[in-house]
């Protein structure tokens, strides 16, 4: 168990030290390189905490595509330091706010729930035990296909008609573009591409227009 | 302090000793094979266009990877005045780190002895997958940090590019996770045991693999396992024609050691992969006298050099894909393809449980 409290300690250190350096990050690609380390950390408190499935679930998408693409937007902008600088002392009343609000929240229903040590074996309780061959993917599988089908296919419908959304801004039919049709490139045969004429001796032929595609 | 606290603390130190060691083992037996395969990716290269390829350090240049090595250690390391250098160096090693640390959860045989792996994991493809789409990172820390254009071109090709193809592996490690009911690696090969050839009476034997019932997803896992670890023909962030080297203009020395030894070491992985979900993993071709008495670790290494080599052939014959064939490839053909499979193989195995029942779970 000491073990187990030395990796908890290391990984809520680092998770809080890196969430922290997000904000404070003057250069905005570290930023979001904090915020991975931010979800490298919350995934390991997750393998802790017996979740395995969850933790890698976190990397696969959040740190490997999320932040991905963050760092890629992050990246394209053409950032100006000293402006951003300013804007962190102007928006800083505003953050600490919604901050100050979440953790009187948090602490509200700490107070009100009973602060209790013995949490995590309560919610170690409501897990598969160890022994009885129930793996943790298993057991999430059981309960959102059956319960939650409903709110599953929900979310399903909600990212779908955000993809579609985010495709139709930026679908853009411009007229007179040639793209490459591979189908028809397969298709051609000699017959399409090659004329045979017969010059006269002598003379010259300009072949017709259309026979160029 | 109690006498039981120093014996928990010994049992600790044991552990981590043991850990250690088990953990040095593999990445010097990994690293030694690696440093073979890229001899072998060369010969068989120059094979391909008639030339001998690296024949002078060692016989038949057997120690030329060892002499690349030294080479890259002892020259001077580079870093751009201009370059953001903290972000400049941790990319190499983010490379690295990424590409070894997979092969904590590859399981390479299973015996008396029991499972050869050093963390059995339950959810050991999504492990695999996660450290694979992790790969990108390194490059993109390389490519931006370098504070020049083409590098910072390579590595915003390499993002779309890594991010395009993880959709179709991850469709197609589901199919064959539909077919196990395990995410876990060594449970997968197990399930290898039996199949289309046990199904005819035949006994155990190579047609019981997944490549078989699954060869579409076989193929579209191979391509893109390439164009994931940047392996000619896809190797469009490194491409030598327009981007001089991509992601890796501005590296010399060890830190361009560590960003090809990472490609080398993931296409390792990527082959590893292939091994344990479509070629059985360390279950030998037939399950006969003579066969089954190697080692399983044989076959498994065995198969995952045949992988290799194919890799190796694909970079000597195949030209290098145009940027935009690459994403029509991994957009309009792979992603429609492995979800249709999904759906199929789905519907096929709900089939062969006794149709479509309520009773489902």
């Amino acid at each position: 168990m000491a073990l187990t409290a030395g990796f908890f300690y290391l990984f809520a250190v680092f998770s809080v030290i890196a969430g922290v350096m997000v904000i404070v990050a003057k250069n905005p690609v570290h930023a979001v390189l904090f915020l991975v380390l931010a979800f490298f950390n919350a995934a390991g408190l997750f393998i802790l905490l017996g979740a395995e499935f969850l933790a890698m679930i976190l990397i696969i998408v959040y740190v490997g595509a999320v932040a991905v693409l963050f760092l890629f937007v992050v990246m394209m902008l053409d950032v100006d330091f000293a402006e951003l600088k300013a804007g962190f002392i102007k928006n800083a009343p505003v953050g600490l706010l919604v901050g100050g609000i979440v953790l009187v929240e948090l602490i509200l229903l700490f107070v009100a729930r009973g602060f209790d040590l013995g949490v995590a074996h309560k919610l170690a309780a409501a897990m598969p035990a160890a022994d009885s061959g129930v793996s943790n993917t298993e057991a999430l599988g059981h309960i959102l296909y059956t319960k939650y089908i409903y709110f599953f296919e929900v979310a399903g419908l909600i990212l779908l008609v955000a993809m579609i959304g985010a495709i139709v801004l930026t679908l853009q039919h411009k007229i007179g573009v040639r793209r490459q049709s591979i189908a028809a490139q397969v298709a051609r045969s000699p017959k399409d591409g090659v004329e045979v004429v017969k010059v006269p001796s002598g003379g010259s032929i300009i072949p017709a227009p259309d026979g160029q595609s | 302090m109690s006498e039981s606290t120093y014996q928990e603390w010994w049992n600790y130190a044991l552990w981590l000793l043991a850990m250690v060691g088990w953990s040095l083992l593999i990445l010097v037996v990994l690293l030694i094979v690696v440093a073979y395969l890229l001899l072998m990716d060369r010969k068989v290269w120059a094979a391909v266009q008639l030339r001998r390829g690296p024949n002078v350090v060692g016989a038949f240049g057997l120690l030329q990877s060892f002499a690349d090595l030294l080479k890259f250690v002892f020259k001077e390391p580079i870093i751009p005045a201009s370059a953001n250098k903290g972000v400049f160096l941790l990319g190499p090693i983010a490379t690295v780190t990424f590409a070894l640390a997979a092969w904590a959860a590859i399981p390479v045989n299973e015996d008396g002895l029991g499972r050869w792996v050093m963390s059995d994991l339950n959810v050991g493809v999504l492990y695999l997958l996660a450290l694979s789409s992790l790969a990108v990172y390194g490059i993109i820390m390389g490519g931006w940090a370098s504070n020049s254009k083409y590098p910072f071109m390579g590595s915003l090709r390499s993002v779309a590019q890594m991010v395009s193809y993880e959709v179709s592996i991850g469709f197609v490690i589901i199919t064959v996770i539909l077919c196990v009911g395990s995410l876990n690696l060594t449970d997968i090969v197990n399930a290898q045991k039996t199949g289309l050839g046990t199904g005819v009476g035949l006994p155990n034997s190579l047609l019981d693999w997944y490549w078989l019932p699954l060869f579409p997803m076989f193929v579209v896992f191979f391509v893109s396992a390439l164009a994931e670890t940047n392996r000619p023909p896809f190797d469009l962030v490194e491409a030598e024609s327009e981007l001089v080297a991509g992601f890796m203009v501005e590296y010399s020395s060890t830190p361009y050691m560590l960003y090809m030894l990472g490609e080398y070491v993931a296409c390792v992985t990527m082959c590893a992969m292939m091994t344990l979900l479509f070629l059985g993993g360390w279950l030998p071709p037939v399950d006969v006298a003579p066969l089954n008495w190697v080692p399983g670790i044989v076959w498994f290494v065995g198969k995952c050099v045949f992988v290799f080599f194919f890799f190796a052939m694909a970079k000597a014959m195949v030209p290098r894909y145009r940027y935009d064939q690459l994403m029509r490839l991994g957009w309009k053909v792979f992603l429609p393809l492995s979800l249709f499979m999904v759906v199929a193989v789905a519907a096929v195995l709900q089939f062969a449980r006794g149709g479509f029942s309520a009773t489902g779970l």
